[in-house]
C-alpha cells in the first residue's frame, strides 16, 4: 500500500493516509462511475484488471529480475487454455473454478520453468529473442494442434467456457439482493478480480522486501557481482521465471472464464508487447508503475475508440483515421515523450528492497 | 600454524595464453597474505579461479581440509570464502544497507512460502538481516549513508561498501582485489587499519595491491606472480631483497647491474 500511496501525484508525499483513501475509494467506487456512461465501460475496467494482473507478473521478471521477457503472454495464453480444457464442453470436462486455478497457475509456472532452463546464459537482446520465440511457439501450436487429434480447436477457439463459480455462487449471474434491486455480473466480477490484484500486489510486495527480491535487484544490477556474494543465479532465474509466468496463467483462467471464449488470436506478439509497454509506461521495477501503466494503456484506446470517431464525423464528416491506427500512433507517440521527459516511467519511483521500521528501530535505539 | 587454504598446482589457459602455470600457495589461518607482481603476472585470474568466476584447467584448492567445488561461485562462498573485485562492482540501485544484505542472502533460509505468508520466522530473519547489515556498514564506518543509494556514495565509500558486502556473507578468507586502488593517502591508511581490524576479528585476508607500502606494512606473508608463475614466497622484508622479484619489476635480464 505505502507504495501505491506514490502513484497519487502530490497528495502522495503531503498526506499519505489521504491518498491512501483516496486509491481505495476510486477502486471501489470506479465501476459505478464507468456504469453511468454505459455497460461496456465496466467491462473495459473489468479488463484493465486482467491487464494490471500480467504487467505485475511482468513486472517481477522484467522490472526485479531483470529478465526482458518479450513472450510473456504465453502464460497468459497457457492459464486460458488449461481452463478452457477443464471447464468447457470442448473435453466434457467441467471441474469447478477453485480446481482450475491452481492447475492453470501450475502449468503457466512449469510453462515458465521451461523457457527459463534454455534462456539460463541469455541476456539482453539474444535473451529477449527467444522469449519471443516462445511466445510465438504456444501461440502457433494452439493455432495448430486441431490435427491430427483435435485438442485446441485450432483458430476457431474454444467457447462456452464455465464462468466463475465461487462456491455455488456463479459470477456470470446478476446477484438479486431484493426483488427491484440486483447488481450486474460485471461488477461481480469487477470486484472478484479486484481482490484478485490486491492479493497479487501483497504477493509480491512481500517479495520484494525479503531475501529473494533483494537477489533478484542484484541479479538484475550485476550477476557477477552476484554470483560472488554466493547468490545461486540459476535458481533464482527459474524463481522469477516460474513466479511470473504464474500470475500470468491465474489472469488468463480469470481471462477465459470471464470471456467465455479463448482462441490464439488473443495471445499475438502485439499483446505481449503492450503487457510491456504498460510495465514501461508505468515505471520498471516498481509496483506502483505496473499498475498505473496497466490501467491508462488498456483504457486508452476504448476512450479514443469512443471519443475519436464522433470526433472525427463532426469535424470532417467521415472517419480519416481508423482509432486502431490512432492508438498505435498515439502509443508510439507516448513512448518517444516518455523516453525523452520521463525515462524512468510515469511512476519513476525508487523500489524499497528493506523494511524502513526496521532499520529506524536500530537507529534510533 | 594451522592453514587454512592450500593452492595445489593451479594452472588456467586462455586459448595461446597460459595465464597461471603451477601455482602453489598455502594461507595460513590468521594472516593477511599478500598477493603482488606485475600488471598481467595472474593476480586477478588466480582471484577469479579460486572463487569458482572460472573452472582452473589443473589442480586443486583445499580449503579447511577438504577440496572446493570448481566453478560453482555460490558453493565456494557458502563455503566461507568471499571477495570484491577490481573495478568495484556494487548492486547501483540498492541503497548501502541493502547491499550488505544482499551480501547476507547465503545465511538466510526464508521460503518462499515462509515470504508469502511472513510467517514469524521469516520476519524475525529479516529483523535480524537489517540489523546485522547495518552494524556491518558501522564496521566498515559507513553507517551513516545507510540509506544512500550505491551508486551516488564517493568512491572510498563505495569500496568500504563491497568489504562491507563481502563480509556479510561471514568468510573465513576474505580476498580484496586492489582495494587502495585510485584512494588518496588518508583513505589508504583508513583502509589498512579496517583491513587490520578485519584480521584481529578473526578473518584471514588475502590481498592484491600495488600500493607496495600497503603490502609491506599490512601483510605477514607475500607471493609474487610473474607470467603466471610464482617467483618467491615468503615475509615482506625478504621479498623485497629478492633478485627474481627485482628482476620481475624492473626488467633485468642479463644487462642489468
Amino acid at each position: 500500500m505505502n507504495e501505491l500511496v506514490s502513484a497519487v501525484p502530490w497528495l502522495g508525499k503531503r498526506n499519505p493516509m489521504a491518498a491512501r483513501w483516496l486509491i481505495i475509494i476510486i477502486a471501489i467506487a470506479a465501476p459505478i462511475i464507468a456504469m453511468q456512461f454505459g455497460r461496456s465501460w465496466v467491462r473495459i475496467l473489468d479488463f484493465a484488471l486482467l491487464y494490471m494482473m500480467l504487467a505485475l507478473g511482468l513486472n517481477l521478471v522484467v522490472g526485479f529480475a531483470g529478465l526482458l521477457d518479450l513472450g510473456y503472454i504465453a502464460f497468459y495464453a497457457v492459464g486460458a487454455y488449461t481452463f478452457a480444457f477443464l471447464a468447457s464442453p470442448h473435453f466434457g470436462i467441467h471441474l469447478p473454478f477453485w480446481m482450475v486455478l491452481p492447475l492453470g497457475a501450475a502449468f503457466a509456472a512449469l510453462a515458465g520453468i521451461m523457457l527459463g532452463f534454455p534462456v539460463l546464459r541469455l541476456r539482453g537482446d539474444y535473451l529477449a529473442i527467444v522469449t519471443l520465440g516462445f511466445g510465438e511457439i504456444i501461440r502457433i501450436f494452439m493455432l495448430n494442434l486441431n490435427y491430427p487429434i483435435n485438442i485446441t480447436n485450432g483458430p476457431q477457439g474454444i467457447n462456452a467456457i464455465d464462468p466463475i463459480v465461487l462456491f455455488g455462487w456463479d459470477l456470470s449471474r446478476n446477484l438479486q439482493v431484493t426483488e427491484d434491486i440486483s447488481i450486474h455480473s460485471l461488477y461481480l466480477y469487477y470486484y472478484f478480480f479486484l481482490a484478485c490484484v490486491v492479493g497479487s500486489v501483497i504477493f509480491i510486495q512481500r517479495l520484494q522486501i525479503s531475501r529473494v527480491g533483494r537477489a533478484w535487484a542484484a541479479m538484475r544490477d550485476d550477476e557477477l557481482a552476484a554470483k560472488a556474494i554466493g547468490i545461486n543465479t540459476r535458481n533464482l532465474k527459474l524463481l522469477a521465471f516460474s513466479l511470473g509466468a504464474t500470475f500470468g496463467g491465474v489472469a488468463g483462467c480469470l481471462f477465459g472464464a470471464f470471456q467465455g471464449f479463448v482462441s490464439p488470436e488473443s495471445f499475438s506478439l502485439m499483446e505481449s508487447i503492450a503487457v510491456l509497454t504498460m510495465v514501461v509506461f508505468g515505471g520498471m521495477g516498481n509496483i506502483a508503475g505496473a499498475i498505473v501503466g496497466a490501467f491508462a494503456l488498456a483504457l486508452l484506446p476504448e476512450i479514443l475508440r469512443d471519443v475519436a470517431v464522433p470526433m472525427q464525423q463532426t469535424l470532417f464528416g467521415k472517419v480519416i483515421l481508423d482509432p486502431e491506427v490512432l492508438r498505435m500512433l498515439l502509443l508510439s507517440l507516448a513512448m518517444i515523450l516518455m523516453m525523452l521527459l520521463r525515462p524512468a516511467g510515469l511512476i519513476p519511483a525508487r523500489a524499497r528492497y528493506a523494511h524502513p521500521e526496521n532499520l529506524h528501530r536500530i537507529v534510533n535505539k | 600454524m594451522i592453514t587454512l587454504l592450500d593452492a595445489r598446482n593451479i594452472g588456467k589457459r586462455f586459448g595461446g595464453l597460459q595465464a597461471l602455470t603451477d601455482v602453489s600457495l598455502t594461507i595460513r589461518k590468521g594472516e593477511v597474505y599478500g598477493l603482488i607482481g606485475p600488471n598481467g603476472a595472474g593476480k586477478t585470474t588466480f582471484f577469479n579461479v579460486l572463487t569458482g568466476s572460472y573452472i582452473p584447467d589443473g589442480g586443486e584448492f583445499v580449503f579447511n581440509g577438504s577440496e572446493l567445488p570448481s566453478g560453482k561461485p555460490h558453493k565456494i562462498v557458502g563455503r566461507g570464502i568471499a571477495r570484491t573485485f577490481q573495478n568495484i562492482r556494487l548492486f547501483r540501485d540498492l541503497t548501502a544497507l541493502e547491499n550488505v544484505m544482499a551480501g547476507h542472502h547465503i545465511r538466510t533460509k526464508a521460503t518462499i512460502w515462509g515470504i508469502l505468508t511472513q510467517n514469524r520466522f521469516t520476519r524475525e530473519e529479516e529483523r535480524l538481516t537489517t540489523e546485522r547489515a547495518y552494524e556491518m556498514l558501522r564496521y566498515v564506518g559507513i553507517e551513516r549513508f545507510a540509506e544512500t543509494v550505491a551508486k551516488n556514495l564517493s568512491y572510498g565509500d563505495q569500496r568500504r561498501l563491497e568489504i562491507a558486502r563481502a563480509l556479510a556473507t561471514e568468510p573465513q578468507l576474505l580476498a580484496l582485489d586492489e582495494p587502495a586502488a585510485g584512494m588518496n593517502a588518508t583513505e589508504t591508511r583508513q583502509l589498512k587499519a579496517l583491513i587490520e581490524q578485519i584480521r584481529h576479528d578473526g578473518v584471514t585476508v588475502m590481498l592484491i595491491e600495488h600500493d607496495v607500502k600497503l603490502v609491506m606494512g599490512l601483510c605477514d606473508r607475500v607471493a609474487v606472480l610473474d607470467f603466471g608463475r610464482k617467483i618467491a614466497e615468503d615475509v615482506p622484508a625478504e621479498v623485497q631483497r629478492n633478485d627474481a622479484v627485482i628482476n620481475a619489476y624492473l626488467g633485468g635480464g642479463k644487462h642489468a647491474h
